[in-house]
């Protein structure tokens, strides 16, 4: 008959595509069964933590499966409901842990471990998120081109006698929005959109590029200042793969800023971790965490990315080392996180990202 | 049995069997589409305030960068692609039959991949400006001026380099589907041949070109990575920062509804504009397509006019992949380089195939209907392509996260813990895709339907095959080239794909695409230089495949 073999055929299609995902579907995925593992989300990149996660499992024996993203993962874990098979998530940036607790998905952590190696103003108190590094946003002035003491703090930076000299990238960066957050917390928003109005002035061109081509601008004369964070400088000393970078970093003098008897310190950020609700292995996740505020994980985090240890009694690299001790922003990272909205408004009424022409 | 009853059970059956065509369309259509009604369901979820900030703000700035670069790369590909299509196609000079392939070579060159390139090489610090310097002694950025490249022509220059293929791609192929005769009649009613290609061949090409345009079109309405990278500040670009700074998944909704109203308006008056001016051809005769041999003057301005563009979109970015890789392979080596590449390539084959059966499907199944639903429905189902990759992704987790825990609570009830089933896996990645990229194959596959003419049908029928075996006897013989490039095109742009597939593939799970966006997220992408060099490299093989395809799918050359 005509219509059954149509529709056999039609069947026969439509079987095929059904087969298909399901062949998909069905690929190994190294998904969790076996006892002991954890499984992390995360937003730093696999190269830079993946030599600690494999410390951790050799030596607990508990694997990590992780999987990399640097966006989405919030609604990746929301939409799986009970059956998210994520217990924990790694990321940098106090806004996506604060974004992490506001939407709920932190589950309440005690651990004495924990609240002994993490310092109280870098972690929740309810034991939603911990930080595990900061890192602080400093400027990188121009060893020839701006003197000793001629840039002591953010303030300055909206100075006119800075005018064409500054480079940075977009203002809508996470590291920024951080730092404009805490000129909010600091001055209020309407003293912060002129000091904003200043620093977009004073720029050398368009904000673009990341926090390295911004040292590398200074070193091409493009300009004299560079914002950066601190890590980015380190990598630049000691790039033997890209000795140019080393060059970069020469021309440049780390500057931290707001260093006076009387100033709130220099702006700092941080890296964290939390566990999810509903954890398959929550115990696992929990050791994990723990392991990574521990002192090998915090040296290592010092020695190989260059970031500053949480850890009390855990030494920075020798090469951050000789920047000098420096006095941090005591503000608490919620009341930074709690800006970032405002900042980002900020950043649009100013148009900053347009850079000094407009 | 009576004649009479007879012909009222043909009857009753050919509705019966259009029916049952129209509803697999519609249900297919609303699975495809279910990402994409996420996503609006989401944005009328909220009410923030959002839309008054970015109104005094930012908005108008968005959108006016976001036409300019439609407009820039839209015109810029639309003269690249059909230009250098209809040189080669019709015309002979040194080199032509290379071309008609390398030409195609752009496509495999992830646009990212590109903007990074012309970055490093035209920036201040870069090759070129460098050598400048040293040539004239210049020291500072204030002795001299020299065009900003991050910037909005930076932007259209890389998006058209790597985009002109879509549209290079289906000219191609219409002009190599179209029948010579009406190019003779033109000829001997006196036309010239530049006038032949403008009154005749163009407008019957036109529906190919304008898919080829639209996508184009729906492309740089999507992308954020070449935007962010040349600092233009697009709609696209406001979405990410309502979603990322402003944490709101239901702004970045709104505003990417909005993009999708304007690819609605687009397409709509698209067709609008083409009502009553349809074109078939009316016979498969065919004959070898006349070659013009071009000399001298003419010969080198086509050379040039097609060396150009594959130059600057391949042959720059892979050679200095090439020696970035030279110098930065132990990253790529000592990664699970070989897994990636297998991953890359069973994802990107798989939504390929998948693709172009339902592309087919759809396309055949709105020729065969009368109403307005089928259509309605495989043209929703075909716009995810403008939205961008991450917030389409947000649009796929909720149907596959609503369908696992339907599963669980089902599998409960029989005692049976079934945890995610599809979360977590490849399968997400494979449907991302294929809501990514339908409107490429469905394009294709209904440009491609729209130029054989409905009497072919009529008579088919007349015949007594039923629309299977019409469509697989009548109509897929004569699109077999223009599916092979839908496949091939889904295929490579697959292989491309980002965000998708970051987000939503499983744990321990790398793509070539991934493993190169953790170096590239940070522009470090000499270090994954390898990985890249080959994701160009798995694309050239198609692409040279798929031209060779579309020589031979011209029907009567062997």
């Amino acid at each position: 008959m005509k219509i059954s073999t149509s529709l056999t055929r039609a069947a026969r299609f439509a079987l095929f595509g059904v087969a298909l995902s399901g062949i998909a579907a069905a690929t190994p995925t190294a998904q969790a069964v076996a006892a002991e593992e954890v499984n992390l989300y995360s937003y730093r990149q696999p190269f830079l933590i993946e030599p600690l996660l494999e410390r951790f499992t050799a030596e607990t024996g508990i694997k990590v499966n992780v999987v990399f993203a640097n966006k989405g993962m919030l609604e990746k874990i929301k939409a799986a409901g009970a059956n998210n098979p994520a217990d924990a998530v790694l990321t940098v940036d106090i806004g996506r842990l604060y974004g992490l607790k506001q939407a709920g998905v932190l589950d309440s952590v005690k651990s004495d471990v924990l609240n002994a190696n993490v310092p109280a103003n870098l972690r929740d108190p309810n034991g939603l998120w911990f930080g595990l590094t900061t890192r602080a946003r400093i400027a990188l002035v121009s060893k020839d081109r701006v003197a000793e003491g001629e840039l002591t703090s953010y303030e300055d930076l909206a100075d006119p006698k800075f005018k064409g000299r500054i480079c940075i990238r977009s203002g809508k960066n996470a590291y920024n929005v951080a730092l404009i957050a805490s000129m909010i917390a600091n001055h209020g928003e309407d003293a912060t959109r002129t000091w904003l109005e200043g620093l977009k002035s004073n720029l050398a061109r368009k904000p673009q590029g990341n926090d390295r081509a911004q040292a590398k601008a200074v070193y091409e004369g493009q300009c004299d200042i560079a914002i950066a964070n601190t890590y980015y400088m380190a990598k630049m000393q000691t790039n033997d793969e890209k000795p140019e970078q080393k060059k970069w970093a020469d021309a440049v003098r780390v500057t931290f800023l707001n260093q006076g008897t009387d100033a709130r310190g220099t702006h700092i950020n941080v890296s964290g971790a939390g566990v999810l609700k509903g954890a398959k292995n929550r115990d696992n996740a929990l050791k994990l965490v723990e392991w990574l505020s521990g002192d090998e994980a915090q040296k290592t985090y010092a020695e190989v990315n260059f970031e500053y240890p949480v850890k009390a009694g855990v030494a920075v690299a020798d090469i951050v080392k000789a920047w000098g001790d420096f006095k941090a922003d005591t503000l608490s990272m919620e009341e930074i996180a709690k800006q970032r909205e405002a900042a980002t408004k900020l950043v649009d009424q100013v148009n900053f990202d347009e850079g000094p022409t407009s | 049995m009576t004649a009479a009853s007879a012909t009222v059970s043909t009857s009753v059956r050919a509705r019966w069997r259009l029916d049952l065509w129209s509803a697999g369309a519609i249900l297919i259509a609303i699975m495809v589409a279910a990402p994409i009604l996420t996503v609006i369901a989401l944005a009328v979820t909220d009410s923030s305030d959002i839309w008054q900030h970015l109104w005094s703000t930012v908005l108008g700035l968005y959108v006016e960068r976001t036409v300019t670069l439609m407009l820039g790369v839209g015109i810029g590909t639309l003269v690249i692609g059909t230009g250098t299509a209809w040189l080669v196609t019709m015309c002979r000079f040194p080199g032509s039959r290379v071309f008609e392939w390398a030409l195609l070579l752009p496509l495999a060159v992830p646009s990212y991949v590109l903007a990074f390139v012309v970055t490093d090489q035209l920036e201040y610090a870069g090759t070129v400006q460098s050598a400048l310097r040293d040539m004239f002694g210049w020291t500072r950025p204030q002795d001299y001026w020299f065009p900003e490249i991050r910037s909005m022509s930076g932007a259209v220059v890389v998006m058209t380099l790597v985009l002109y293929p879509y549209v290079y791609l289906l000219a191609r192929a219409a002009f190599l589907e179209q029948s010579v005769c009406v190019l003779e009649v033109s000829r001997t009613l006196g036309k010239t041949a530049w006038s032949s290609f403008l009154r005749v061949a163009l407008p019957l090409a036109r529906p190919s070109i304008v898919v080829g345009v639209t996508l184009v079109l729906m492309e740089v309405i999507n992308d954020f990575g070449t935007v962010d990278y040349f600092a233009v500040r697009t709609f696209t670009a406001g979405i990410f920062d309502v979603w990322l700074n402003m944490n709101s998944i239901q702004g970045a909704a709104q505003l990417s509804s909005v993009l999708l109203l304007v690819v609605l308006v687009l397409i709509v008056t698209e067709r609008a504009a083409r009502r009553g001016r349809r074109f078939h051809h009316t016979s498969t005769k065919y004959s070898e397509l006349p070659s013009y041999r071009l000399r001298g003057f003419n010969a080198v301005l086509a050379f040039i006019a097609c060396a150009m563009p594959v130059l600057l979109g391949f042959v720059l970015p892979s050679s200095v992949l090439a020696s970035y890789a030279l110098k930065f392979y132990e990253e790529t080596l000592s990664a699970d380089y070989l897994t990636y590449v297998a991953n890359s390539l069973t994802l990107s084959a798989s939504a390929a195939v998948l693709a172009v059966i339902i592309g087919l499907f759809l396309a055949y199944a709105v020729r065969l209907s009368r109403g307005p639903w089928v259509k309605i429905a495989a043209r929703t189902a075909s716009v995810g392509y403008a939205v961008p990759g991450a917030i389409l992704a947000v649009g796929v987790l909720w149907p596959t996260g609503a369908v696992d825990q339907a599963l669980s609570w089902l599998g409960g009830h029989f005692g049976i813990t079934l945890g995610a089933v599809f979360i977590g896996t490849i399968a997400p990645v494979v449907y991302g895709y294929l809501v990514r990229f339908l409107a490429l194959s469905y394009g294709t596959a209904e440009a491609s339907l729209g130029r054989i003419t409905p009497s072919m049908d009529g008579a088919a029928r007349t015949l007594g095959a039923n629309p299977m075996s019409a469509l697989s006897r009548v109509h897929f013989p004569m699109m077999r080239g223009s599916l092979v490039t839908a496949g091939i095109l889904v295929f490579v742009d697959c292989m491309k794909e980002l965000p998708l597939t970051i987000i939503l593939r499983p744990f321990n799970f790398d793509t070539l695409a991934t493993f190169v966006y953790q170096y590239a997220s940070d522009e470090l992408l000499e270090e994954s230089a390898l990985g890249a060099l080959t994701i160009v490299g798995a694309g050239i093989i198609p692409v040279i495949l798929l031209s060779v395809t579309i020589a031979r799918s011209r029907p009567g050359v062997r």
